[in-house]
């Protein structure tokens, strides 16, 4: 019964967003107050009947109601409370409802709080808003509904894979739907901002806070799935450059290009239409993310034909909101008036590299995502490009984008001297090239690469560090007067030297984990030992152990240092290998040891009889760094997220735009 | 000329500036791009298709289908593993080594895709096994490389037979 009011409900939300498509966009071109304002009750009302149908989904996974199809093909009744929840969007129908649910909620949001905005944009914006949520809605009620009902009710569920059975992955998706979900607001924005013809930095100042919402969202999102994949799969790797990650970062690569573009609007009124642009292709890798990933298309082409209805409303949908979009967009893209100029080293030039950089590197991911696919659609030869490409590539791409990152903060809007930063940067530049060649030093013989991304990192570090400085007065004012301008700082202006700093350190994390990994396997008996880098393990005991759904063997390692004192124990690892009642598959979970200076992974395999047993290890050099960086970026963007100019609905009068216009 | 004018002039200069700069960069990252490509791009081969090609040493391939019922045996010296089994798509099949522990999803009678090369005596030396962490259990190639060779048509007749038998 319940499934059928979710059912019923999804249908009355599709009704009430078909309202909201159609008759504030009308009205807005006639002028009507009162088609326009119809938008805001069929926003709140799709929200509504969103949510219960979404609440419905999630009931039926709380009692376990295996006759609807989804529930008895991902959930088991024996499952943890926090994964039959999470069951609901772990899989394709669940998780578009969980999208469109979002989308309503943002479009509400959008109706609610944006009461200063101009009518007529804010009509189109919610029309907009609505025409992507019927395109969801009718996937879903037509070719995947999560509702279907099974005529035989299986006696239990299949159960949710164990490999997702993990707090990092209950999390993972939901962030990622929500920063993939904040860019369809971005997107709406764009639009409209195209139809109405005209963007300001009014426009912008909407834009910037949604953008960095998404971000902020898709930037989580991203973290937390690789924490998991760290974590859970214990190959000892966090980023493998597959399809599936790649679709989360395109989109997230031109979401931070986008960020800043938007800063370039806001402030001087320019980059209007390359800002429209980059809203529509971040909203279409976001749409392409969501789709082909779970539809298993990017893998495979064969994968329409398995199932040929959803492939093709996929494809008809792509193209629709993609082609119509890129055809609006040359179409009334040059009634956007251009504004103020600047000169080639400014910081708009800074912010329009770091755009180039950023589109070029997201173009790069999406080829070595596709090359696989075409070649096989249009040669028939199937092939793999693997992390090596992705990483040479990125590696040679990503110097002149910090390069950019280093100077770009240090220049001034409209025009710069390169000189005078030159000057400033000096010890830093100086204290950098020291890193990079103690580097090359200390590994001598290796590759070269990581010293040079070592200095680069560190230059990085040190140069936002040193732009917060002068921007304080820090040492050329009175202590007492560079604190006080350190609180007076915006917080949009913390969010970027967090931000900037908060890279570097992720970057050097980075760095020290890809270049110098090492690992070690062996099979071992009860009291041998194995050495990994600058430590010994020896297998102490194996033990099994039994957990709610799972039963597991658990390893007793003893760490101490490769060549110190015979009992120097510095550590015990508890490893196990876990098997799951419901599914025929085994995980394992790694024990890790964190220090700064790296992390010791280790983790123990299958019995390979007579008591012997498979044990590898990893040491990951500043591996911990990555994830303290990722930290200090999300930190940056909360805290410019929380900057009073764009607190979301806050009145813009007068005062604040002209306030705006004489910020620096 | 009169204002208007050279602003107009200088943000046309600016804009070809721009195209130029990007042009540039697109230049150079389509370079980038196809001599990467051409290092790290690993064609994927079935059991027949190496027979068919007679794919020789000194080629990265990766290799993709069914571990063979009863071919895995492994041997462990000094504790290092070396494993031993068949890889096949119920045509042909190839004889695969591998130095190392395999990953907790390898299974006889599974899917698996190895990455490596053949060597002097036609074995298949693996420096990689990807035992798929996917809800079929099954690499896509795998999938469809036995559609191509019939197999998977027999092994869901098979299935079918043995559901109606019960």
């Amino acid at each position: 019964m319940i499934a059928e009011l979710g059912h019923y409900f999804l249908v009355l939300a599709l009704g009430l967003t078909v309202i909201q498509a159609i008759f504030p966009m009308i009205g807005a071109a006639r002028g009507s107050d009162r088609m326009m304002m119809l938008g805001q009750p069929a926003a709140y009302g799709q929200f509504f009947f969103s949510l219960l149908a979404f609440l419905a989904l999630t009931y039926s996974y709380l009692i376990s109601d295996f006759s609807v199809s989804v529930v008895a093909r991902n959930s088991h009744s024996l499952k943890p409370l926090l994964y039959k929840i999470s069951g609901v969007w772990g899989n394709h129908e669940g998780s578009l409802l969980f999208w469109v649910m979002f989308l309503a909620l943002f479009g509400a949001m959008v109706a609610y709080f944006g009461k200063g905005l101009p009518k007529s944009l804010r009509a189109r914006v919610l029309s907009v808003q609505a025409m992507v949520g019927i395109g969801f809605y009718l996937f879903m009620l037509l070719t995947s509904n999560p509702f279907d009902r099974l005529s035989d009710v299986p006696f239990e569920g299949n159960g949710l894979n164990p490999l997702l059975q993990d707090p990092g992955l209950v999390f993972h998706p939901p962030f990622l739907y929500l920063g993939y979900v904040g860019l369809s607001v971005v997107f709406s924005f764009a639009i409209a901002a195209l139809i109405e013809g005209r963007v300001d930095p009014a426009w912008a100042r909407w834009v910037r806070p949604w953008t960095l919402l998404a971000w902020v969202f898709l930037t989580i999102g991203i973290v937390l799935g690789s924490w998991w994949a760290y974590y859970e799969l214990g190959w000892g790797g966090w980023w493998a450059w597959d399809p599936v990650e790649n679709a989360s970062f395109m989109p997230w690569l031109v979401a931070t290009a986008l960020l800043h573009s938007a800063i370039v609007v806001e402030k001087r009124d320019t980059l209007k239409s390359w800002t429209i642009l980059l809203a529509i292709i971040a909203f279409s890798f976001s749409l392409l993310g969501t789709f082909i990933v779970r539809s298993g298309i990017i893998t495979s082409v064969h994968a329409f034909a398995t199932d040929p209805e959803r492939g093709l409303y996929i494809l008809v949908f792509l193209a629709l909101v993609i082609g119509g979009s890129f055809l609006l967009f040359a179409i009334r893209s040059d009634k956007l008036q251009a504004g103020g100029l600047f000169a080639p080293i400014s910081r708009e030039s800074g912010l329009m590299i770091n755009n180039l950089f950023l589109s070029v590197a997201a173009a790069v991911v999406l080829y070595g995502t596709m090359h696989p696919l075409l070649s096989d659609a249009f040669f028939g030869v199937k092939s793999s490009v693997g992390p090596p490409f992705f990483n040479l590539v990125f590696s040679l791409l990503m110097i002149p984008l910090v390069v950019t990152m280093v100077y770009g903060p240090h220049l001034k809007w409209k025009r710069a001297d390169i000189k005078g930063v030159n000057q400033r940067l000096m010890a830093v530049t100086g204290i950098a090239l020291l890193a990079g060649l103690m580097t090359f030093y200390v590994t001598y013989g290796g590759a070269i690469m990581p010293a040079i991304w070592i200095g680069i990192g560190v230059w990085l570090l040190l140069s936002s560090l040193q732009e917060l400085a002068s921007r304080i007065k820090l040492f050329q004012a009175p202590f007492k007067d560079s604190m006080s301008r350190l609180r007076r700082q915006p917080r949009s202006s913390w969010g970027m030297t967090l931000g900037h700093f908060g890279f570097a350190v992720g970057l050097l994390g980075i760095v020290g984990t890809s270049a110098w990994t090492i690992e070690a396997q062996k099979v071992m008996g009860l009291g041998e030992d194995m050495t990994i880098g600058d430590y010994r393990l020896t297998l102490k005991d194996v033990i099994p152990v039994a957990g709610p759904n799972y039963t597991a063997v658990r390893g007793i390692i003893s760490v101490s240092p490769k060549n110190g004192a015979e009992n120097g124990e510095i550590f015990i690892a508890y490893p196990e290998t876990r098997t799951y009642v419901s599914s025929p598959i085994t995980t394992t979970e790694g024990d890790v040891k964190t220090t700064m200076a790296g992390d010791l992974f280790i983790v123990i395999g299958e019995s390979q009889g007579q008591g012997r047993w498979g044990i590898r290890a990893y040491y990951k050099p500043m591996q911990v760094w990555f994830w303290i960086g990722t930290i200090i970026v999300v930190l940056g963007g909360l805290i410019s997220l929380s900057d009073r100019r764009y607190r979301i609905g806050s009145p813009q009068g007068q005062k604040a735009s002209r306030k705006m216009k004489h910020a620096p | 000329m009169t204002k208007v004018g050279l602003k107009a002039g200088a943000r046309k200069k600016r804009r070809l500036y721009f195209l130029l700069t990007s042009i540039t960069v697109l230049g150079l990252a389509v370079l980038l791009v196809l001599s990467a490509l051409e290092d790290s791009i690993r064609l994927f081969y079935d059991p027949t298709e190496i027979v068919e090609k007679n794919i020789g040493p000194g080629q990265d391939f990766r290799l993709g289908g069914l571990v063979e019922e009863e071919s895995f045996e492994s041997r462990e010296t000094a504790g290092i593993l070396i494993n031993h089994f068949t890889v096949t798509d119920g045509n042909e099949s190839v004889a695969v080594t591998y130095e190392g522990l395999l990953p907790d999803l390898f299974r006889e009678g599974q899917g698996i895709v190895a990455e490596g090369s053949m060597n002097e005596d036609g074995i298949f030396v693996a420096s990689e096994v990807f035992a798929k962490h996917d809800e079929t259990y099954m690499p896509k190639e795998v999938i469809d490389s036995l559609k191509k060779r019939g197999e998977w048509q027999r092994r869901t007749a098979e299935t079918q037979q043995k559901d109606n038998a019960l």
